[in-house]
């Protein structure tokens, strides 16, 4: 039991905040907690599972990296880093329950550099809402998503 | 390049097609100053093609460097090409005049993201030899000393 325990959480990425000296932001991405973050794996399972528990896929980045690729469902609702995308990124969560699962993601670069899915997942939790996860993207939205054949869209 | 589909609401499969050892695709764009950004005029020379975007702090660490390789290897027939993958153009023009950058920048979109293979994350650059094929591609954290080195190859080379 020990053992499985030790495999599964020594297979959690490594979030912590080793490029900024043990200082974490509130804002930055190693504000995510492991508990709060899914990998693309588990994601693209959820996504092709039958039943009622699909969540809402939003992307909280840069429009022009969503037009030209993002996970298959998901809506652009960002950039995460700047007043107007928080805006737009309340106004498209506000009519929802607060136990709506939602999930963001970004991609844009290293999750260690992001200046996008902090801001966006602290925006939701202060909005009350209980059931978010931040996609874990080690390093972009190609490497991560779609060069492993997981569902693609592109457009705007 | 990006393959699939691209009906809206379909579930396509994409795959990114190598660029490497290919020829670089056609770029016709006008740069930030008005004027015209031509990738075939810069043929009989190295070019760093370098995808970049304001909110991308990788990309802030290596722009000046591009901008001290260019005036350092400029004389040996180097030439470093910007593209801002902003979605304000507005952006692009505020830090190219703070990091006074000595190379033309033009703003790309979706399409050429898709020429050079999917821009699906930044930075990403490209080095182009002078026969205008695409011999190296990097990717995320700058390794600038290995981009360097690559570059300081291709220029030796006639």
């Amino acid at each position: 039991m020990i053992a499985v325990l030790a495999i599964l959480l020594a297979a959690q990425p490594p979030i912590h905040p080793q490029f900024t000296g043990g200082v974490v932001s509130p804002e930055s991405a190693f504000s995510i907690s492991n508990a709060q973050v899914l990998q693309p794996e588990e994601l693209n399972r959820i996504l092709h599972a039958q039943g009622a528990n699909r969540p809402l896929v939003l992307q909280v980045g840069s429009h022009m990296l969503f037009a030209e690729a993002h996970i298959a469902g998901s809506e652009y609702a960002g950039p995460g880093s700047q007043a107007a995308g928080l805006k737009q990124l309340q106004d498209r969560v506000t009519p929802l329950p607060r136990k709506t699962f939602i999930v963001l993601y970004c991609g844009c670069c290293p999750w260690n550099r992001c200046p996008n899915i902090g801001p966006a997942f602290k925006l939701l939790r202060d909005l009350g809402f209980t059931n978010v996860k931040a996609l874990y993207i080690a390093d972009n939205l190609g490497a991560d998503w779609v060069d492993k054949g997981y569902p693609v869209e592109s457009g705007r | 390049m990006l393959v699939g589909t691209f009906a809206a609401g379909a579930r396509t499969a994409f795959a990114t097609e190598s660029l490497l050892n290919k020829k670089a695709p056609e770029i016709t764009l006008t740069d930030l100053n008005g004027g015209n950004l031509d990738l075939a005029s810069f043929r009989g020379k190295v070019v760093l093609l370098d995808f970049w975007a304001t909110w991308c702090s990788p990309c802030q660490v290596e722009m000046p460097r591009f901008a001290q390789w260019q005036r350092q290897y400029g004389p040996q027939g180097f030439q470093v090409i910007g593209i801002s993958m902003d979605d304000d153009p507005a952006l692009a023009r505020a830090l190219y005049a703070k990091l006074k950058l000595n190379y033309p920048v033009a703003m790309g979109d979706e399409k050429l993201g898709h020429l050079y293979g999917g821009v699906l994350g930044l930075p990403l650059t490209y080095l182009i030899d002078r026969n205008g094929e695409v011999r190296a591609r990097f990717q995320g954290e700058p390794d600038l000393k290995a981009i360097e080195t690559r570059l300081k190859t291709l220029l030796s080379k006639p």
